[in-house]
């Protein structure tokens, strides 16, 4: 970790790696979030209205219910658990990669700090862009919300409009945003660690990889318990 | 020059690396061979600092890499040049990216003067019109001479080479020991090439440290290698008929192999 956290070799191109990776990582993920989120948004909102219809309870209640779990629970946990699978193992089979095949001895043997120069642009990177990332996905999951209510009977749009600005509380937002950053140092940190320690051939990179996402999911699931505690109460 | 003394290399209580003291001349490609568990790879890794060996002295012509500071051992990495057996390009970066990556990091150039430099080196390993291409895209023996360009970039005073041959057909393997060979003396560099090949060995060991079992087991070069009595190494070097009637026409007709004009 100290050696990752160090002052890197040259600024300049640990600015280039860090946008590349801000690409790489971040960007490249925007369409699996929109299409995971457009889903799971229009599916929250049939089964809020399903479950929750009764002439006692507000119809205006589906809206708000499917906000506030999209906000505190959806856009950053969840969110940030499928993305360790895609971007984690991303991460681990690269770096593991260039372990097997010399590559990061290579670099070692330049001079140069290897963890620094692979690992750090990648945490700040992600880290960087991760906050874009909970705000595409809180948008597009209101949005497969309103297509439900657009283009079906199940609930009036103006209600569930209603009920997604109704009651609203900013600090869930930022709870949202303050989460997913320390899950995206948890996905970035623990599949470069996996990545870089690997040993032997392609068999054990694929093990590494696979390693990073179950530890990175299993931590971000902890530390979801332990920030909520925290941010919440 | 590189000088080796007393090096002792264990893994789990197992020694690989006994004692081993020898050296290797500045101007001449040193040759490392043995059979595989021999200890090579664990020695050359030594020397360029990726194993810490457990006693012993690796003295970089006088200094003794084992008790330099961090930034002394970060000046003498710029001039440690390092051949890996797969090559090891950087899968992300073009064959142009690639030689020219040591010159962005340590050589303080400008863009056009490493692209050029880098160009230069490209045409000293006789590698034109790949500038553009990828690792992947390219032959393994081009893929060697890449990393030769890379490795000679920043024009070091040691070049390392991991079995430069390994999966090389006999043909591309000669150009790879020539090349290595002819930088060697140009640069006046001292090469270590860590090889089980014995075409390199007789073509062009001009210092030949032999290990058996993690010992030094015998020095010598490429012409006193057909005059040892040392079993091993008769046994690792002679192994098969074709080079059992090699040596025969050499001790035959006391001409050096391969015959010159």
């Amino acid at each position: 970790m100290t050696r990752v956290m160090g002052r890197p070799d040259r600024f300049r191109t640990f600015l280039k790696r860090t946008v590349d990776e801000v690409t790489k990582l971040g960007v490249d993920s925007i369409p699996l979030v929109i299409i995971i989120s457009l889903f799971i948004g229009a599916v929250m909102t049939i089964q809020m209205q399903l479950n929750i219809s009764s002439p006692l309870i507000p119809s205006y209640s589906t809206g708000l219910a499917t906000r506030e779990i999209i906000l505190l629970e959806f856009s950053n946990s969840i969110l940030c658990l499928i993305l360790a699978g895609k971007v984690g193992s991303n991460i681990a089979s690269e770096i593991g990669t260039m372990r097997v095949t010399e590559q990061i001895d290579a670099l070692d043997i330049m001079g140069i700090n290897s963890a620094n120069f692979l690992v750090l642009p990648k945490v700040v990177g992600f880290l960087i862009f991760m906050p874009v990332l909970v705000l595409f996905c809180i948008f597009t999951s209101f949005l497969g919300g309103v297509f439900i209510a657009a283009f079906t009977d199940l609930i009036p749009l103006n209600q569930f409009i209603y009920g997604i600005q109704t009651m609203f509380q900013e600090w869930y937002v930022w709870y949202g945003l303050i989460k997913s950053l320390f899950f995206s140092v948890i996905i970035t940190s623990v599949a470069s660690f996996y990545g870089y320690y690997v040993k032997g051939g392609s068999l054990d990179v694929g093990k590494a990889s696979t390693n990073a996402v179950v530890a990175s999911s299993i931590l971000i699931l902890f530390a979801d318990v332990i920030l909520t505690k925290l941010l919440l109460q | 020059m590189i000088e080796i003394k007393n090096l002792v290399k264990a893994f789990d209580g197992k020694t690989i690396l006994h004692d081993i003291s020898c050296t290797f001349e500045t101007g001449k490609t040193n040759l490392i061979i043995g059979q595989s568990g021999s200890g090579k790879t664990v020695m050359l890794k030594s020397m360029v600092g990726l194993i810490t060996p457990d006693r012993g002295e690796i003295l970089f012509d006088g200094r003794n890499q084992l008790t330099m500071s961090s930034s002394e051992r970060k000046q003498l990495r710029t001039e440690i040049g390092m051949l890996f057996q797969g090559s090891a390009l950087f899968d992300s970066e073009t064959v142009l990216g690639n030689v020219m990556f040591p010159l962005r990091m340590f050589s303080g150039m400008s863009a056009a003067e490493i692209k050029e430099r880098a160009q230069f080196c490209l045409e000293r390993v006789k590698l034109k019109g790949a500038d553009d291409k990828y690792p992947s895209e390219i032959s393994g023996g081009m893929q060697k001479r890449v990393a030769i360009a890379r490795a000679i970039a920043l024009n070091p005073k040691y070049l390392f080479c991991d079995e430069p041959n390994s999966g090389l057909d006999p043909r591309t393997s000669i150009v790879i020991d020539e090349l290595l060979t002819d930088i060697t003396h140009e640069y006046n560099i001292t090469t270590v090439i860590n090889t089980h090949d014995m075409n390199s060995v007789l073509g062009i060991g001009e210092n030949i440290i032999f290990l058996n079992r993690g010992h030094r087991e015998w020095v010598g070069d490429m012409h006193k290698i057909y005059h040892t009595s040392n079993e091993a190494l008769n046994t690792f070097v002679f192994a098969n008929d074709l080079f059992q009637k090699v040596k025969a026409y050499v001790l035959s007709n006391e001409k050096p192999y391969p015959p010159t004009n």
